[in-house]
Parts: C-alpha cells; structure tokens; sequence
C-alpha cells in the first residue's frame, strides 16, 4: 500500500467529522486534524478506532497523542505496515 | 402559546401526514418479525418508519454516529417544531447562542439499546478502548435534549425528564410553568422514546403488552374495548413550541392553542396506588387541579384525550376523569385515545398525543379512537361520548390531556384553541 492510496484513506476515514468541509478540497500532508479540518478533538478516539480497524494496525495512546496533521496518521500507519 | 408542532409518530411523519393519519384512523401497528423471532409475547409494535432515510436531511454524517434512536427521534421532531414556529435554525459554526430558548425533552428508558448493544457487550469482554467516544452522551438520560441543544444552539435550561409513561406530559407543564415565572421567553418540550427490544422486553415479562393480535397489528391496540388484553408499544417523539404571548405577538408567530392549566402530582403509592397502578384519588387530584388552573368547569370540556393504554386501568381512568369533572357519564367531553392508532411511546406518549390534540384544536376534528366498538361493559354508560370515527366538530374549542404513569405519576395538561 503506498503513501496516495494511505492518504485516500485516511481522508475518508476523517471526512464524517469534518466540521469545515471546504477545508478537504485544499487537504494535503500538512493539513492539521483539529485546526484546519475543525475535527471535534473528543472524536479523534473514533478516528484511531477506524484506523486500526481498516488497516489492521493497533496503535498505542502515545502514537495516538503525537498525530496532528493528515500526514501524521499516514506515515504512522505506513511505519506499522512496514 | 404554542407556536410549534413537530412529531414523529409510527404512523406518520410531520404535521400532515400525522393529521391525516388521525383523521383516516390510520393505524402505525405492524407486525415485528425481529421480537416474533425472540419468542416476545407481544409480536407487533409501532415504530416510525423510513427514518434511516429521514435523518440525512437533519444531521450529519458525525451527528447520527453519535445518536441511538432515541436521540434522533427527539432531534427531528424538535426541528420540525422550531422550523414550524418560524425559527430559524442556526448554522453550527455561528457563535450565537439563544438565552431566551431552552428545552425540556423527556424519555421513559433513555439509550438502554446502546447500554444492552454496545457499552455492557464491550465492557464485559475486556475491550472498553473499543468503546468510541459516543457512549456517555448516548446513554446519559439528557442526551436527547443536550443534543437538540447543540443542533438549535439553546440557552436557556435545558434538561431530560423522566416520569415513566407521563413524561411528556410532565415536560409540557414544566416548560409551561418556567415561561409563566418569566424565567424563559420559549421552551421546546416534549418526549421521546426508543423502540429497542430492550426496553419492550420488560413489559412483555410483565405480561402487560397485548399477545393476543399479533395476526392483526392494527387491531392489536385496544383502548376501552372488552377485549382490550394490554398496550402496545410504540416509539417516537412529539416536541411543542411553548412561547409567551409578548414574544408571539412580536414575532408574529401564527399561534395554534394556549396552554390554559397544567398539574402533576404523585399518588404515592397508596389508597389503591402502587409502583404500577394509579391512587384513583390523585388521579382526580390531578385532573382537578388542571381544570381549575384553567379557571374551567368540567361541562367547558370539549374532549378528553385519555392515557386509556387497554389493559383494565381504562374504565377506572374513565371514572375518575367523570368524578373529577363532576359530570354524569352522558354529560362528558368526547373521549378517545390516540393510542389506538399508535400504540403507547411511553416516555414519548404524552407529547405525541399533545400534538395530536393541538392538531385537533387546530383543524377542528376529534380522531376515531378505532378498536372498541366492542365497549367495555363497564363504559357502556359513555358509549355516546366514545369516538369511534373521527367527528368533525368546528366548534372544538377545549381538550384536556393527561398521563398516567408507573410510580403513580400523574399529568394533566388543558389546551384551548387560540382566536387572535
């Protein structure tokens, strides 16, 4: 699984909570999760929950803390299918 | 004032449909292949329908994964009132927040389908990480009205009540007495209620829920008939606009009815009353206490819209509601009971049944109250006063409205029809 097809799916998984829609057309690696997406913080539990669960990955609440960016979550879940 | 309506009821979704279906006697009583299935007693049951659908157009796609059915029952129906009292909904990035608003939506159970589903399934085995963040606010007993608040940006109190099979009724004469002390401008208020097998399980053990028409689904609720052999149960939810005369007025809001009197009381579990039958005497305490906030004599009555759920509670609902009103069984309002069509939402019961009344006031028509042309034998004296098709009455001017619930609750609500 390369890094596009990583991106696209995290995107998807993402996209239900997004609050500021306009803010996908632009979405990049840099995108933040909470700031640019407008993610409600208390759903990022269900946003990991749906990554494990797409990706066969577990990830620990510390790798969960340090994700910020759309490109946080790829090159995580890229490091743990490696 | 009422200035809003919104319903979700098993047989029909907003104002027309629901009107409509009071005035053709359409039943929302259908066979549930799901509880024959779990060799429930009681196979049939109301449940809305088409809501999967419905809900798209009224939350997100991150709203409805945080909602059990309960939750977007109340929230769809307390859109459609707001919107129907020519509110405007808020958009959800707009920092403005209505101190003027609040809501009180009640609900009998509450989210115990996601406790039995998902919170105790989880929890038992070990994975609570696999839990999500949507439990708590799916399973709190103010979750529906927290939710609505959020969708509609609300300010003033906003809270969940719970008074078993009275709790909407209950909620409506709360918000009523909150905007009479001056404390809020408008209040939504109303009930919603579930329809897990969770919570109708219970009362199938009971032995309370009718078993004898699962063949017949929409003759299964039987209100005063001598056949009547217990409830059906049903879900959905009914919100009201209750607004004070100044905002109305300088608004221009289109008023349906006024809220003339409202009482509550608790029979305590005694002179007759116990955790699941009702004191007669404070029935008629209740009653009483309504009409005389209303500043009403009983023969002012036009119709009585009854708890009257068929099991053996309805000629004693009947009788104390004669004694309360001091009337001769010929002499009584019209009575009918709109559970014959809909079966008993419980939590949700009194709101549904409190718009069906103000859309009654509205139009002018009291609904049949099908499945008793076989009167129980101790109603014959008040065979006259029974609607069994629906009546046009233009003059209809007075319903009273109660409920009646477990833990001896009681609730008594008097609309009267609003002339500008």
């Amino acid at each position: 699984m390369d890094q596009q097809e990583v991106f696209t799916k995290v995107v998807g998984i993402l996209k239900p909570f997004v609050k500021a829609p306009e803010a996908l057309a632009t979405v990049s690696m840099e995108t933040s999760v909470l700031k640019d997406l407008k993610v409600n913080s208390a759903r990022l539990v269900d946003v990991v929950l749906e990554i494990e669960d797409t990706f066969g990955i577990a990830v620990t609440d510390a790798q969960a803390d340090s994700v910020k960016t759309v490109g946080d979550a790829v090159n995580l879940i890229l490091a743990a299918k490696a | 004032m009422i200035t809003g309506l919104g319903v979700l009821a098993p047989n029909g979704h907003g104002l027309a449909a629901f009107a409509g279906a009071l005035r053709e006697g359409k039943s929302g009583i259908r066979h549930q292949p799901h509880l024959a299935e779990l060799n429930f007693g009681c196979q049939v049951g109301g449940i809305p329908e088409n809501v999967g659908e419905i809900e798209k157009s009224y939350l997100t796609d991150e709203e409805r994964m945080a909602m059990n059915p309960n939750m977007v029952y109340a929230a769809i129906a307390a859109i459609d009132a707001f919107t129907d009292a020519g509110l405007v909904r808020p958009a959800p990035d707009a920092d403005v927040v209505d101190w003027d608003t609040g809501a009180i939506i009640g609900t009998g159970i509450g989210g115990i389908d996601t406790i039995a589903e998902k919170l105790a399934p989880r929890t038992d085995a070990g994975k609570v990480a696999r839990l999500g963040s949507t439990m708590v606010e799916q399973i709190m007993s103010s979750g529906n009205s927290a939710r609505v608040a959020g969708l509609l940006g609300l300010g003033n109190q906003v809270t969940t009540n719970s008074s078993a099979c009275n709790t909407g009724t209950e909620a409506i004469v709360d918000a009523f007495l909150r905007i009479r002390d001056g404390r809020a401008k408008r209040m939504l208020a109303g009930g919603s209620e579930g329809h897990s097998k969770y919570i109708w399980a219970g009362f199938d053990a009971m032995k309370v829920l009718n078993r004898t028409k699962n063949d017949a689904p929409a003759e299964a609720s039987r209100p005063m008939s001598a056949s009547a052999a217990g409830f059906i149960p049903g879900s959905g939810a009914g919100v009201l606009v209750l607004e004070n005369l100044t905002s109305a007025k300088e608004r221009g809001a289109r008023i349906y009815a006024e809220i003339l009197g409202g009482f509550v009381n608790c029979g305590g579990h005694r002179m007759g009353g116990s955790m699941t039958a009702p004191n007669p005497t404070a029935v008629q305490r209740c009653i009483r206490g309504a009409v005389a906030m209303a500043g009403l004599r009983g023969e002012q009555i036009d119709a009585i819209n009854g708890h009257l759920t068929a099991t053996f509670a309805d000629p004693h609902e009947v009788g104390s509601w004669a004694k309360a009103l001091e009337l001769a069984p010929e002499k009584m309002p019209l009575i009918h009971s709109t559970k014959s069509l809909i079966g008993h939402a419980l939590g949700a019961a009194g709101a549904i049944e409190s718009v069906a009344s103000i859309l009654e006031l509205h139009h002018g028509f009291v609904h049949g109250s099908i499945n008793c042309d076989d009167l129980h034998p101790q109603l014959t004296a008040y065979e006259s006063r029974v609607v069994h098709r629906t009546r046009e009455v233009p003059g209809l001017e007075i319903i009273a409205k109660a409920s009646f619930g477990f833990g001896d609750v009681n609730g008594c609500l008097v609309f009267r029809k609003y002339h500008a």
